[in-house]
């Protein structure tokens, strides 16, 4: 199967609880949670959309967009 | 994929604790759903009570959140009277297996086809972590503050002993396996039910010593193994995650329209 | 004797009534004294395309029958005292979700597990607060196979008009008796359909919104509207709410709904009532010994007169209050301590004027029963 590539993270910041579940299992460690304790995209250029992140937030609130 | 044709995101953000695998039970399911492109007017989801029963309101289906423990039993109705209908049930512990166990029996041993996935997180959560059927001896509860000396009930076992005719296990750290796993079950054609280990870091995770979400859930990782693996037979306690029964048995509504066929030839 | 006379027990002219006014689903659970309703129920509804099926347990047979009814069908379960207790917490799910539902009683003696093949009418106010918060429901019996196949029918026309559950308060006596029920042609007694909702696709549709007329369209579970439905206090949408205003109309509107056409809902019988200075009140198998009094002592001068309840809730007290008005004496014939006699007592002009017949031994109340106690309120001793 051909890898997909990333167009972007999208977030919804208010959905978002930060519990940390998506920065802990990033295996790429792409996102980090900012001060507001929401998730943020640090090195988008590393990740490669598996979307675990996507998959495992338990607030929806990550969606892995690829091109 | 359009995680968000399948909610109401009105009520978003929902209800849940920050860190509680419901979250991402329900974020299973939906893919799960989207995968199978099942039409969102064919599915019914009917729920009971306590934090579980929630994901009833967020779904953009028919939805039915009931009394607790009786889910299954108003889901015989919906499914019996109209069987095209795909049902699932999403169940906590007190609503699979305390106040709902006698109803979840009946279900399984009837093998009607609705689909039952217990989020089995081990406590009462709505109503402040009091021990539940499957909490299981030792575990610190507010009505077990010198320890929990009930045994729990293993969901697997007992659903197989009732005649559930599919029967899986996971782990909200396993998510993959959430969406395949009750992929298969909607699928199935018969009872099907589905436990997933479910974190709730809230009431669970902070009596008991077992730290943030996060670390539950790679204990999760930790505890559990696919069935049959090596690391099953050097370690026995592991709990196993995959598919435990897979059996073409009768169908009841299948069954009963034979009935009605015998009946009308009189 | 007319093709369609049956020589039947009650419990059958009930499945009888309830299969004429469309029943096709049923989910029951076997007690005496009403095992009968699932056992002919069991037959019947395969042969017609409906549905039959026996639960675990009382609690569950509500429970399935809700589910059933959300699909559009029309359905109804059957129990005595014990099963009847256990429904309560679904009952009011029902009430508070607006499901049309036909419950049957057959009532024993009781309380607990009581006299299970003997008959009584102990259960009239469970009926009516059985079930937790305020709330209205309807409750409807009869005294004789034909009403019981009438009264039947019409309850479930009422739970389609009004979206709510109907209780039927049949008793042991008339469940189990034999006597004649002619089935009506189809078409003669109205049927009262499932109202649906006209709102098309992709419209924004209120499942709990009520119309001018008070009524509630519904939309099938598989139909093309996808709402949600919870015990939980709602908003027109079926969605959860917790807003103080959204619980008082809710409440409003469940109970006035059904309190405010307590006068239209009322099924009543007349017997001699035109220049009656002693008022009998009675209903159920107790009306026919009422009715046997009356008659009897009609022969001999006696200005008797007698009401039969077929409506027990909403309570008709209007209808009572003005039968009443020119009355010497009421008397209320029940197999009870008085359950009705508290609500005829509260509804008339002089409650003092209103007197108990009644036997609570199981043993069905004879005319001479009633008749020792008509001598001692007239002060004729016995």
């Amino acid at each position: 199967m051909e890898k997909k590539k990333l167009k972007q993270h999208a977030i919804n910041r208010e959905w978002c609880k930060g519990c940390g579940i998506c920065v802990e299992f990033c295996p790429k460690k792409v996102i980090e949670l900012d001060r507001k304790e929401k998730v943020i995209v640090v090195y988008p250029e590393k990740c490669i959309a598996c979307k675990l992140c996507e998959l495992r937030c338990p607030d929806l609130a990550i969606e892995i967009e690829t091109e | 994929m359009a995680v968000k044709d399948y909610i109401r995101e009105r009520f978003l953000p929902h209800i849940w604790c920050p860190g509680c695998g419901h979250g991402t039970v329900m974020s299973g399911l939906i893919r799960a759903v989207e995968q199978l492109g099942i039409n969102k007017n064919d599915m019914v989801m009917v729920s009971g009570i306590g934090c579980s029963a929630r994901i009833s309101g967020y779904l953009d289906f028919h939805t039915l959140h009931t009394i607790h423990g009786r889910a299954l039993a108003f889901a015989t109705g919906v499914k019996l009277s109209k069987p095209d209908l795909n049902c699932i049930v999403p169940m906590g512990d007190g609503d699979a297996l305390a106040i709902g166990g006698n109803h979840f029996i009946h279900a399984a041993r009837r093998n009607i086809d609705i689909t039952a996935i217990v989020m089995n997180n081990r406590i009462y959560g709505m109503t402040g972590g009091q021990f539940s059927p499957l909490s299981g001896i030792g575990v610190n509860a507010t009505t077990a503050p010198y320890l929990n000396i009930d045994n729990a009930f293993d969901v697997v076992k007992l659903a197989k002993a009732a005649g559930a005719t599919f029967v899986a296990r996971t782990t909200t750290y396993h998510a993959k396996q959430i969406t395949d796993l009750i992929m298969q079950a909607i699928t199935h054609k018969g009872f099907s039910v589905v436990e997933i280990l479910s974190q709730c870091p809230t009431h669970f995770g902070r009596k008991n010593k077992e730290g943030s979400a996060v670390d539950m859930m790679k204990r999760y990782r930790e505890i559990t193994t696919p069935i049959g693996s090596k690391k099953k037979k050097e370690n026995p306690d592991l709990i196993e995650r995959g598919i435990f029964v897979q059996e073409n048995n009768p169908e009841y509504c299948i069954e009963y329209d034979k009935i009605i066929k015998k009946a009308m030839k009189g | 004797m007319n093709k369609n006379t049956k020589f039947i027990q009650g419990n059958e002219a009930c499945v009888e009534g309830a299969l004429y006014a469309g029943l096709d689903f049923f989910a029951g659970y076997p007690i005496t004294p009403s095992t009968e309703i699932a056992e002919h129920l069991a037959k019947r509804l395969p042969e017609k395309g409906g549905k039959f099926i026996q639960m675990e347990d009382e609690i569950a047979s509500l429970c399935a029958i809700i589910g059933a009814s959300l699909t559009g069908h029309k359905v109804m379960t059957a129990t005595s005292g014990p099963g009847f207790s256990l429904m309560q917490e679904a009952l009011s799910y029902a009430v508070m979700t607006e499901i049309p539902c036909v419950i049957v009683d057959v009532q024993r003696g009781g309380p607990s597990t009581g006299i299970p093949t003997h008959g009584s009418q102990g259960d009239v106010n469970q009926a009516r607060w059985g079930t937790h918060g305020d709330h209205a429901i309807i409750a409807l019996t009869a005294s004789n196979h034909q009403d019981i196949f009438e009264v039947t029918v019409n309850a479930f026309n009422l739970a389609e008009t009004y979206r709510t559950p109907v209780i039927l308060l049949f008793d042991e006596i008339t469940g189990h008796m034999r006597e004649p029920l002619t089935i009506p042609e189809k078409g003669k007694l109205e049927l009262v359909q499932r109202l649906r909702t006209s709102v098309k696709q992709g419209v924004d549709y209120h499942p709990y919104l009520p119309r001018e007329d008070g009524r509630l369209p519904m939309s099938d579970f598989g139909d093309v509207h996808r709402y949600n439905v919870t015990g939980l206090v709602h908003d027109m949408w079926g969605f959860p709410s917790s807003e103080p205003k959204a619980a008082y109309e809710l409440l409003r509107h469940l109970v006035d709904k059904i309190e405010n056409r307590a006068n239209k809902i009322a099924m009543f019988k007349e017997y001699h009532m035109e220049d009656a200075e002693c008022v009998l009140i009675s209903y159920g198998a107790s009306a026919r010994s009422s009715l046997h009094v009356v008659e009897d002592r009609r022969i001999r001068g006696e200005r008797l007169g007698l009401i039969e309840l077929q409506t027990l809730w909403p309570f008709p007290s209007d209808i009572i209050r003005e039968k009443c008005a020119d009355s010497k004496y009421v008397m209320v014939v029940e197999q009870n301590m008085g359950q009705i006699l508290h609500e005829v007592k509260l509804s008339v002009d002089r409650p003092d004027r209103v007197f108990l017949a009644n036997r609570i031994d199981g043993v069905f109340i004879t005319p001479l029963d009633i008749m020792n106690i008509l001598r001692l309120i007239q002060g004729k001793g016995v």
